[in-house]
């Protein structure tokens, strides 16, 4: 079974949010990484670049598979992870470890439709 | 006639057919509703035999006229060594297919691999694909790439002087892939600076595609193209010739971001028109949006170098509708056409190639002028093809050079009349095209 | 198999030559062309001698498996013998020679062979028109669909921007359809693996441009409600298009014209023998019904009342799609294939290649995992072994067949299965072919049992083993010089 870790926030396409007062930190939940397998690209936006709740900003990839990056919320890129750039295999490591960008959310009540870790697990169950 | 291509035996097929639960072949179509069963005669000879086979493609073929080539316009009569042609009928080469096992493709991965690093010598830019179907296509992909890669604009430039089958391939794909084209003018013959200037200052275009060598065969001076394309955040891809490209200046040269264009000028024949290879190459920050089959190195786990198919998922058979194109397949056996040749050629027998097709050329040049029946029509350096005004009407000139045996004075526009030279057309065979137009004009 | 370490610029020794070109004796070259055009340094090019060459691309091609290697079921890429009074046609002096732009009175005979072989698919297929200027079966689908968007632009219908693709197809049909600017809705299939026709009712309105299907399907399953199918697209407005890939199964006995389909593409490097040459040069041909014909991309030849030929330009044309026309080299050798079966031999290639893969299945399916039973047409999917207790997987399958001289089936597709394992025998393989490979198959199925271990190690009697696809991809060497 993957794992969650509490107090973050999650969508049902497997990103987690770590909100951290304006900003949201954004990653791949554990479960994601799992599937994907062996990660050996991160596709990730530019700084100041807008993102909008449930559509993409960038994807995953790995040798036989390739996800979207959805974002669970709206807002402006702050930063990328660069560190990503070279080492795409830290989000198989440590999912909650490696965020992939952090956005300053313009509606930070868009976190409310998202699940708790309680939640997001009974929801992977059912995969 | 029973036909060579069938192993089976009456037995065979009975035995087969038993274990398939079936009485005769018509049971294998239970599935298919009986009015879509074909029971009409398919409007086709009887079987032939192998002679008979040979003997009516001889027939056709008798009805071509042979000609000398004495023109180009995107596909030209270049010189092939004995030694490809032996290479490329290995059947372990020409019967594979994609090199999905690796373990048992390392002959097809590593030329497309040697293939990937010539073509990336050749134009200056890091990364090469493992080859497309043509080079008017690979120039559509190239724009397609460049609308990609900017993720926002749609809109795409192309110059007025590129080759025709281009220019008429890639408004095609823009038409329906939702690229919105601008052309820049030409000037003089050759591609304006301040046209595309103009154009781009609206700030809203991804790409722009311009050629190295032009319809007109002159050779484009470049200078400032990448610095005007860069500065209004787009993409300048290059069109090349790439036997051209050992001896004039690459598109990584004059900056561009990708280069792209047709293999056929490294030895491949004519043959109406195909199968050629297109080639397709960019800078490194463009890697993961190159279209098609791309070959990397890596070991397997005894440490032996092994290469294998890489950055898959860009491609269509994982992202589907998001994929940054449908290129699945590539033009592998011509791309092992292509670095066959240039392994036997080197930059040296290259370089070899270009003077000599060049010296024919302008040699035939000056005594066309000398005739006094042709002009020039622009000033500019050229290669191994050039336009002049002629005042003899260019399709009655064609006509009578074709009836001697020549395949010269290509219309290209009205009144202008193109001629290509390669290293494959002697001092003889000029001198006797140029004693044939005497008697014509 | 041996394995040979060398890339030919390891070869390459500065002063050694493989080219022979006569002396420049002109007294110009292009030295004389200004400095600003030429370029700077001469390309990194191998300097290597002849006899090198040759010996490099020997060694290369013993490191390669082709059909003319061994048995190659690797399912939807129709992997059948390739003739070789083929290569014969297709290497003449008289057509290796011929520009594509010379005048057409000095090409006569390369135009009528053109002609010649589209009447021929038109009459195997049901289809008015054919165009054979597409270069891929991607490249087919391509055109086919920018036909379908030209037919209703020019109806005036543009909203017509949604086509149906059935979530079985392969991966090409979306990626062409979203090249093409047209959005895609999938239509779910049943568990039989056939297209769901209620769904697809839910689907149909007046912003269908149509619909693509692969009949059979890409489980092997002959589309049995396809009569149904075509009533309603064709109700709704819209178009059938049919994606050849698997026409092997059909050829001689279905004709997708007779089954409604409106605009279809063939891979010639299939169904009609031409060698697959490592991933290409093939031939899409696309034809069409009557109503679609003027949409064809152009040049198009045509036979003028006088009996020649001649290339022409139709107003309505859905645009150039190749510079020429077509790899025409390829379609010499389909055309050659044609005139070999006739008319009576080429009725039996279908029904042999059912026969072929039934056969399989049959004397398979009591150790592998059969998830849709029943007739196959020209191939059919296991799902992984049969007993998963080994956890032996279908990659450790494939891997295996290679140890024992066959090529892998196509694994891992269609999706719709964990383990899918796609397997097309094709008509041309000897009874002693498929039993060889059917024990193969079956020892396989003992060494997961006894040796599971072996299984997962595979292959070891390839010149290398599984390559680290990841490292590949994860920091990428895609030239000489990077390495």
């Amino acid at each position: 079974m993957s794992k969650t870790i509490e107090g973050l926030y999650y969508s049902q396409s497997h990103e987690w949010v770590k909100a951290e007062g304006n900003i949201a930190l954004i990653g791949i939940t554990d479960y994601a990484q799992e599937a994907l397998g062996s990660i050996v690209y991160v596709d990730m936006p530019q700084e100041d670049d807008t993102v909008d709740v449930e559509q993409d900003f960038g994807a995953v990839e790995s040798v036989k598979a390739a996800s979207d990056l959805i974002s669970p919320v709206s807002g402006t890129v702050r930063e990328v992870n660069t560190a990503l750039e070279d080492s795409p295999a830290l989000l198989n490591t440590a999912p909650y470890e490696n965020w992939i960008i952090k956005v300053e959310m313009s509606d930070p009540s868009q976190l409310d439709n998202l699940m708790s870790a309680a939640d997001y697990a009974a929801y992977c169950e059912t995969l | 006639m029973q036909c060579p291509y069938f192993p089976h035996t009456q037995e065979d097929l009975k035995q087969m057919l038993d274990k398939a639960g079936a009485v005769s072949l018509r049971d294998l179509f239970a599935d298919v509703p009986e009015e879509f069963i074909y029971k009409g005669e398919f409007n086709l000879p009887d079987a032939m035999s192998e002679m008979e086979v040979l003997e009516t493609f001889r027939r056709m073929e008798s009805l071509d006229k042979p000609l000398t080539v004495f023109c180009g316009a995107g596909a030209y009569d270049h010189y092939a060594p004995a030694v490809i042609r032996y290479i490329l009928s290995r059947s372990e080469f020409q019967t594979a297919y994609t090199p999905y096992q690796a373990e048992i493709s390392q002959g097809t991965l590593r030329y497309i691999f040697e293939f990937q690093s010539m073509i990336c010598s050749l134009t200056g830019m890091d990364c090469a694909n493992a080859s497309m179907y043509d080079g008017p296509t690979s120039a559509a992909e190239a724009m397609m790439m460049c609308v990609a890669a900017s993720r926002r604009r749609r809109r795409i430039l192309v110059s007025a002087a590129l080759l025709p089958q281009v220019l008429d391939v890639v408004r095609t794909y823009a038409d329906y892939h939702g690229m919105d084209v601008g052309t820049v003018a030409q000037a003089d013959g050759v591609t304006s600076s301040d046209s595309l200037r103009e154009l781009l200052s609206a700030g809203d275009v991804a790409g722009v595609l311009v050629p190295g060598i032009n319809r007109y065969g002159i050779i484009e001076d470049l200078t400032g193209f990448a610095d005007a394309v860069h500065g209004a955040g787009a993409i300048l891809a290059v069109y090349s010739d790439p036997s051209s490209l050992a001896v004039i200046r690459t598109p990584g040269e004059w900056g561009a971001d990708i280069a792209c264009g047709d293999a056929q000028s490294l030895g491949m024949p004519l043959s109406f028109g195909g199968p050629y290879a297109g080639f397709l190459a960019c800078r490194k920050e463009y890697m993961r949006k190159l279209p098609g089959r791309i070959v990397g190195a890596t070991s397997d786990a005894q440490g032996r170098r092994a290469f294998v198919l890489t950055l898959q998922a860009r491609e269509q058979h994982i992202r589907r509708e998001k994929a940054t194109s449908n290129i699945c397949s590539n033009q592998s056996l011509m791309a092992l056409y292509a670095t066959v040749y240039l392994s036997l050629m080197g930059h040296e027998g290259l370089k070899r190639a270009n003077d000599l097709s060049y010296a024919g050329a302008h040699y035939l040049h000056d005594r066309l002028i000398a005739t006094g029946c042709f002009e020039d029509v622009f000033d500019k350096p050229f290669l191994k093809e050039f336009v002049l005004r002629s005042s003899v009407p260019a399709d009655q000139l064609q006509r009578s050079l074709a009836e001697e045996g020549f395949f010269a004075a290509l219309q290209t526009e009205e009144g202008y009349v193109s001629f290509c030279v390669t290293e494959k057309r002697s001092r003889e065979e000029i001198d006797r095209l140029l004693a044939v137009i005497r008697t014509v004009i | 198999m041996k394995y040979y370490d060398k890339l030919i610029f390891e070869l390459s020794s500065p002063g050694r030559c493989g080219y022979s070109l006569p002396e420049n004796r002109w007294g110009t070259s292009t030295d004389g062309l200004p400095d600003r055009l030429r370029r700077k340094d001469a390309p990194v090019l191998p300097q290597v001698s002849e006899p090198d060459v040759v010996r490099h691309y020997t060694n290369l091609s013993q490191m390669n498996f082709g059909v003319d290697s061994g048995f190659y079921p690797l399912g939807s890429c129709t992997m059948k013998y390739n003739p070789k009074v083929n290569e014969e046609v297709a290497s003449l002096p008289g057509f290796a020679s011929l520009h594509p732009l010379q005048p057409e009175w000095t090409a006569q005979g390369a135009l009528k062979l053109y002609y010649d072989l589209s009447r021929a698919l038109s009459t195997l297929t049901g289809m008015a028109e054919f165009s054979l200027n597409q270069f891929a079966g991607a490249h087919g689908e391509l055109t086919g669909l920018m036909i379908m968007r030209q037919y209703h632009r020019l109806r005036g219908d543009d909203r017509r921007t949604r086509v149906i693709v059935p979530d079985s197809a392969h991966g090409t049909n979306p990626a062409s359809a979203a090249v093409c600017g047209l959005s895609v809705v999938q239509v779910r299939s049943l568990e039989d693996g056939t297209i769901d026709v209620e769904a697809l009712k839910g689907l149909l309105d007046d912003t269908v441009a149509g619909i693509m299907m692969t009949n059979p399907n890409t489980l092997g399953l002959f589309e049995t409600h396809v009569k149904e199918i075509a009533e309603l697209v064709h109700g709704c407005g819209g178009l059938l298009y049919y994606d050849g890939a698997n026409m092997n199964a059909l050829l001689g006995q279905v004709r997708p014209g007779d089954m409604g389909f409106d605009i279809m593409h063939l891979n010639l490097h299939k169904t009609f023998s031409t060698p697959h040459g490592g991933g290409g040069p093939g031939a899409g041909p696309v034809g069409v019904v009557p109503a679609l014909a003027h949409c064809l991309p152009y040049p198009r030849v045509i036979r003028r009342p006088d009996g020649r030929y001649a290339l022409m330009t139709d107003k309505d044309s859905c645009g150039r799609i190749s510079g020429f026309m077509g790899n025409f080299g390829v379609l010499l050798k389909a055309y050659a294939y044609i005139l070999m079966l006739g008319k009576q031999n080429v009725r039996n290639v279908g029904p042999y290649a059912v026969l072929a893969a039934n056969y399989i299945k049959e004397s398979l399916k009591d150790c592998y995992k059969l998830p849709v039973k029943g007739l196959c047409k020209h191939e059919f999917v296991f799902d992984g072994l049969a007993d998963t207790s080994s956890g032996v997987t279908t990659l450790d399958v494939a891997k295996r067949l290679l140890d024992y001289g066959f090529h892998a089936p196509t694994i891992y597709f269609p999706l719709l299965f964990h383990q899918s394992m796609m397997i097309e025998p094709t008509e041309t393989e000897s009874k002693e072919t498929l039993d060889a490979f059917i024990g193969v198959m079956r020892k396989i199925v003992e060494e997961a049992k006894s040796d599971p271990e072996l299984l997962r190690s595979a292959p070891h009697n390839t010149p290398v083993g599984r390559p680290d696809e990841t490292a590949a991809a994860t920091h990428p060497v895609l030239k000489y010089e990077d390495m």
